[in-house]
């Protein structure tokens, strides 16, 4: 009986704010648009007494009108390069910590997920005030006499991916760091005493038994940034039209909730082969 | 030791620098008087008295800090009755479900998330105004609903790591010395787990404090947080207010990282791993 006290809270509330809202979201991206608050009617209609089948608009809409799965495109090439960026910053850092003395390594894991939690937003709006064209890096540019006019760096491709790789690095580090430090390191001694030189023991030792943990790190910068609104829309140039900025304009521009509830479902179904991927690298 | 490939060291030192250049360069040009931000017009504490009189902020922010401790304090229950299911209860009924519900919010993007529970709660509005009559708005009571949620799936994930470390001769321990079920968790488990619980609590606390689209989405016309309005504020471009307020952030994240780490070390020291090493050995 203890055990049901404990277990049906938690049971109630995951099926009520997790399972519910998911049954919802894909009941409204078959429903059809309307005029109401909320903007939607139900996907059947009557016709002379009869039901008709009126729902699913959205998703004509998505597979006529090319560019909302180009939003999909842009996106897996963002998130895809923002994690690949992340995951070369952060395997030095993670060799870092990792080799570092035990008693110092909390310290250093610490120093790099601070800045996660020193604000998101602040971190975005510092990297507009540095890379505004008045701003900050065009002003020492200018000083040293590197530039007569100032450089277009905010609003760019650059800058979209500067502020994802900056906003998810730690992500990419802690599974690596993970991997690195449960690795025997009596297998790069043997490597080295059979003769490698280090590179070559790191290379051929360290490296291949670290992947499953780069591969963690990869997947968990590249989920969220499939699905990211916020630096796109302050760093990055305005035809960034990525997936999360096309879903959140349909919704609050638009006020086209199934498209947008379609938009979602299709993200979902996009990301379910990744998440799976992650899961079951956790769960080694 | 014979000589490892150690590039970890200058990349570790690069990646740090990269992660906090702008962070420090933003705590440094908080305290410039210049309207301008990131421009250097001499010390002054301007930023943060403008801060301090902008009842908006304050406002907004008050809100975030009642929603944030509100959603951190359910997510802690339950969460921490989710983990403990999940590590304890073995196979039972429906674990495959109860798991994937509990670990989904940590891998669904945040516009799924904040989609489907408006939606959600949009349809509850709905059935509550047609079956009761109550007519319920949306603001910071949804927020605190979706918080706690992304918060939930947190703390269950601390929870259980915790407890499956956990030497159980402990709890075993009491009970043979004739302690009650309720007598050994209070005692003897509880103690044992409540950094993971601590951890969870902070962790929950400022993913909420930090989160503006799951808020946009499921929010109302009464219920503004913080990071809402510091948004909107960015889109229009920065402002020396911003950066002030990113330094009362640093501090805040600072204070409870300070925190975090002496939980986590009392816990190391209270299950006798990772001792305390004496400086100047290893290497």
């Amino acid at each position: 009986m203890r055990r049901a006290a404990v277990l049906l809270p938690p049971w109630l509330w995951l099926l009520f704010l997790v399972a519910a809202p998911v049954a919802v979201l894909v009941a409204i991206a078959l429903a059809a648009p309307g005029d109401g608050v909320p903007p939607i009617s139900s996907p059947i209609g009557w016709e002379n007494g009869r039901p008709v089948w009126q729902g699913g608009e959205a998703w004509t809409v998505l597979a006529e009108e090319g560019w909302h799965l180009g939003a999909f495109g842009r996106s897996f090439r963002t998130a895809s390069l923002s994690a690949l960026l992340c995951l070369l910053l952060a395997y030095p850092m993670a060799l870092g910590v990792a080799r570092a003395r035990p008693e110092r390594r909390t310290g250093l894991l610490l120093l790099v997920m601070l800045p996660f939690w020193t604000g998101f937003l602040p971190r975005v709006g510092a990297w507009i005030g540095l890379l505004r064209d008045g701003g900050w890096v065009n002003g020492v540019l200018a000083g040293l006499g590197l530039v007569e006019a100032p450089l277009p760096l905010l609003y760019t491709e650059g800058a979209l991916l500067l502020g994802m790789v900056h906003a998810y690095l730690p992500f990419a580090v802690l599974p690596l760091v993970a991997a690195l430090v449960r690795m025997d390191p009596g297998l790069e001694e043997a490597a080295a005493d059979l003769g490698a030189s280090p590179f070559t023991a790191f290379r051929t030792v360290v490296l291949p038994l670290s992947l499953p943990g780069a591969a963690a790190g990869f997947l968990l910068v590249f989920i969220p940034a499939m699905g990211e609104v916020v630096i796109p829309e302050l760093l990055g140039p305005p035809e960034a039209r990525l997936v999360g900025r096309v879903l959140w304009d349909e919704f609050f521009r638009n006020r086209d909730w199934p498209l947008a509830a379609a938009l979602a479902v299709l993200l979902l179904l996009v990301l379910i082969p990744p998440i799976r991927l992650f899961q079951r690298l956790e769960a080694r | 030791m014979r000589r490892r490939f150690s590039a970890g060291r200058w990349g570790l030192a690069l990646g740090l620098g990269f992660l906090w250049a702008p962070i420090l360069l933003l705590a440094a040009y908080a305290f410039s008087a210049d309207r301008i931000p990131f421009q250097w017009g001499g010390f002054s504490l301007r930023w943060f008295e403008a801060l301090a009189a902008n009842d908006r902020m304050l406002e907004a922010a008050w809100l975030s800090l009642r929603v944030a401790a509100g959603a951190a304090t359910l997510a802690v229950l339950l969460g921490g009755m989710a983990g403990w299911a999940l590590a304890r209860f073995g196979p039972f009924r429906g674990r495959a479900l109860f798991g994937a519900l509990a670990g989904a919010p940590l891998v669904l993007p945040e516009v799924v998330t904040g989609l489907s529970l408006l939606l959600l709660f949009v349809a509850g509005q709905a059935a509550l105004e047609a079956g009761l009559g109550w007519r319920v708005e949306r603001g910071a009571v949804t927020v605190l609903l979706a918080h706690a949620t992304l918060g939930l799936a947190y703390a269950a994930v601390l929870v259980q790591a915790r407890l499956a470390t956990l030497d159980r001769s402990l709890e075993e321990a009491a009970a043979d010395l004739g302690a009650g079920p309720f007598t050994v968790f209070r005692t003897v488990t509880l103690p044992l787990i409540a950094p993971a619980l601590a951890a969870g609590w902070l962790l929950a606390f400022t993913l909420s404090l930090d989160d503006v689209v799951l808020a946009s989405f499921v929010s109302g016309p009464a219920g503004t947080t913080l990071p809402m309005l510091v948004f909107s504020a960015l889109r229009v471009g920065v402002t020396p207010e911003v950066n002030a307020l990113g330094v009362a952030f640093l501090a805040l994240a600072g204070l409870a990282a300070l925190l975090g780490w002496w939980a986590l070390r009392r816990a190391a020291l209270l299950t006798g791993e990772g001792r305390v090493e004496a400086p100047g050995r290893g290497d």
